[in-house]
């Protein structure tokens, strides 16, 4: 078999509800018109061919895989690779194409949800990924290596809890289940494809450093791009645990919302307005969980600051 | 390889591959659409879903069961719907004991588990039989004329034309990994995990490279016919008399599915 699905993320149709479908095109169709009007800006006709092609080779790659224990196999699913080498906009284009030729030629996720399938593994990882990248961007080689692994570790642990929290939303899965269990998978796919992403990387750094230096496309996102990165990491760092620990809080939430009406039998019409997500979550977590968000801030600005001053010696 | 090596179109010349693209991708779309919109337990809108694909299978050529046998492609997926048969209020069905929990299945559980997968099973095979009846530069085609942006449409179309032959690279890649990986039987060879995905960056490094250079030769080579921004195609649609009552009896027959299932 030529082509084989390689991650429990591509959702079918009929797993998503119309709302949260609807709200994932829109998303995805707004971030789109931004993406092509921005690399019709900045590049020529002759973007156009080499998007097409890199795409087929994000498509490529992905059959490269290798074995790691018990014959399950790593592989790189390319959206940071893509965003990293080609920029953030061309890398989402590139990307788009990747996962509607998936769905549309073998099935492999849904038409409907064909939004929702490009935000979480074509908008979001290579968003994610760039974002993280681009702050190593001037540093020293193995800096930029490790940079970019973690960055490509957490792009796919990004599309994964969207994933979960799409499914959740929509009334198809148990959040306190699909969240530690999709983060749980997604950690040991992401490890592969943090490995690959580097290799890949190191590699062309060593044979044709001129595609990712100074004045390629990789160098040419905006400064913005690392708050957007660091946004949707932190929105991942303090979401999944918050959703592991405490799934009932979440739920309230969003039944008052109207999302899972399945679930409003359980309570009364008035049931969950009386500071719904706070009465379910006790003191001592919500203590914890400032505590984590201080520590993260405070490590994205020791490495944002540490990043900063080693930039004009390098 | 040949270059249809990833296309899933069967030919025939029946009344649904000749039938225009346009109206193909619309219906499929409003129909899966349709199925989203279907209540649970709807079984009788179910029921007609799944006869209206058996109809347009009939009218394919491509025999009844030709969408039944691809559409196992979702099942796996299922998996994750699983815990709605426990987690949603209701009576109990079905109770068993498993190392040390318990589990309660319950009614309202088990309808909409049941409901999900039926959505997404008869869903996909309007989806395989789409890509079996059109060609899929037509189906590119019609997305265009859907208002698709050209620049994507265009990088589908690169993405189509190039990926076999850039699975002949990596088919290439791979022999060659496989044949400088020689083992004596019952010993171990070969490095650890790091090593061995190293290796495999490697040569996703290198199919990136060759990649990016065959772009600059097809683009020269592109720019040598004059190309000038844009495909164009010899092969223009035209909608036809034929075309509007195929799909206006479609329609029609999605708003039954839904009355049906509503009322």
């Amino acid at each position: 078999m030529l082509y084989s699905p390689i991650a429990p993320m591509h959702i079918p149709d009929g797993f998503l509800s119309i709302v949260i479908s609807v709200i994932c095109w829109a998303i995805t169709i707004v971030t789109l018109g931004v993406a092509i009007s921005r690399t019709n800006k900045s590049l020529g006709e002759r973007q156009v061919p080499l998007m097409g092609v890199m795409a087929a080779f994000i498509f490529a790659a992905q059959m490269i895989n290798f074995p790691v224990a018990g014959g399950t196999s790593g592989h790189l699913l390319g959206g940071a690779l893509a965003a990293i080498t080609l920029g953030p906009w061309a890398g989402m284009l590139v990307m788009t194409a990747v996962i509607a030729v998936q769905g549309l030629l073998f099935q492999d996720g849904g038409l409907v949800v064909m939004g929702a399938n490009i935000l979480n593994m074509g908008l979001l990882t290579a968003a994610v990924g760039y974002g993280l990248y681009r702050s190593a961007i001037g540093s020293k080689f193995t800096t930029k290596l490790t940079v970019a692994g973690v960055a490509a570790w957490l792009s796919v642990m990004t599309g994964a809890l969207a994933t979960s929290l799409q499914l959740w939303l929509s009334g198809t899965a148990n959040i306190g289940v699909v969240v530690p269990a999709m983060l749980g998978v997604h950690a040991l796919i992401g490890v592969g494809e943090a490995l690959v992403t580097v290799a890949a990387l190191s590699f062309i750094l060593r044979t044709r450093p001129d595609l990712l230096g100074e004045r390629s496309a990789s160098a040419q996102g905006g400064r913005g791009w690392i708050l957007t990165g660091v946004l949707i990491t932190l929105a991942v760092v303090l979401l999944s645990p918050l959703a592991s620990a405490s799934p009932d809080g979440l739920n309230r939430v969003a039944m008052d919302l109207g999302f899972i009406q399945t679930a409003q039998t359980a309570n009364g019409p008035l049931a969950g307005y009386i500071v719904p997500f706070l009465s379910s979550i006790s003191a001592s977590k919500i203590v914890a969980g400032s505590i984590g968000v201080i520590v993260v801030l405070a490590i994205a600005i020791i490495t944002g600051r540490s990043l900063q001053t080693k930039k004009p010696n390098s | 390889m040949h270059s249809d090596a990833f296309d899933r179109y069967h030919h025939h010349d029946s009344a649904l591959h000749r039938l225009d693209p346009r109206i193909k991708v619309v219906m499929a779309i409003a129909f899966i659409i349709s199925n989203a919109l279907l209540p649970d337990g709807a079984w009788m809108a179910f029921g007609l879903a799944w006869l209206f694909v058996l109809l347009a299978s009939a009218l394919s050529d491509l025999g009844l069961g030709y969408t039944f046998r691809r559409s196992f492609i979702v099942l796996p997926f299922a998996l994750v719907a699983v815990t709605v048969l426990f987690s949603i209020p209701g009576n109990p069905v079905f109770q068993f004991h498993f190392v040390m929990w318990d589990f309660t299945i319950t009614d309202a559980g088990l309808l909409r588990f049941v409901s999900i997968v039926i959505r997404s099973w008869i869903s996909v095979q309007m989806a395989i039989l789409l890509v079996a009846v059109t060609r899929f530069p037509d189906l590119i085609h019609a997305f265009e004329h859907l208002r698709v942006p050209a620049i994507l449409t265009t990088i589908i179309a690169f993405l189509y034309r190039y990926l076999f032959v850039l699975s002949d690279e990596v088919i290439r890649l791979l022999r060659a990994r496989q044949s400088r990986s020689a083992a004596a039987a019952g010993q171990r060879s070969g490095g650890g995990v790091l090593w061995r995905a190293r290796v495999s960056g490697n040569m996703a490094g290198q199919l990136f490279l060759r990649s990016y250079e065959r772009s600059d030769r097809i683009y020269n080579a592109m720019l040598a016919r004059g190309y000038a921004g844009q495909l164009l195609t010899l092969n223009p649609h035209e909608l036809h008399g034929s075309d509007w009552v195929y799909a206006v009896a479609a329609f029609l027959l999605i708003l039954a599915m839904q009355f049906v299932g509503r009322f």
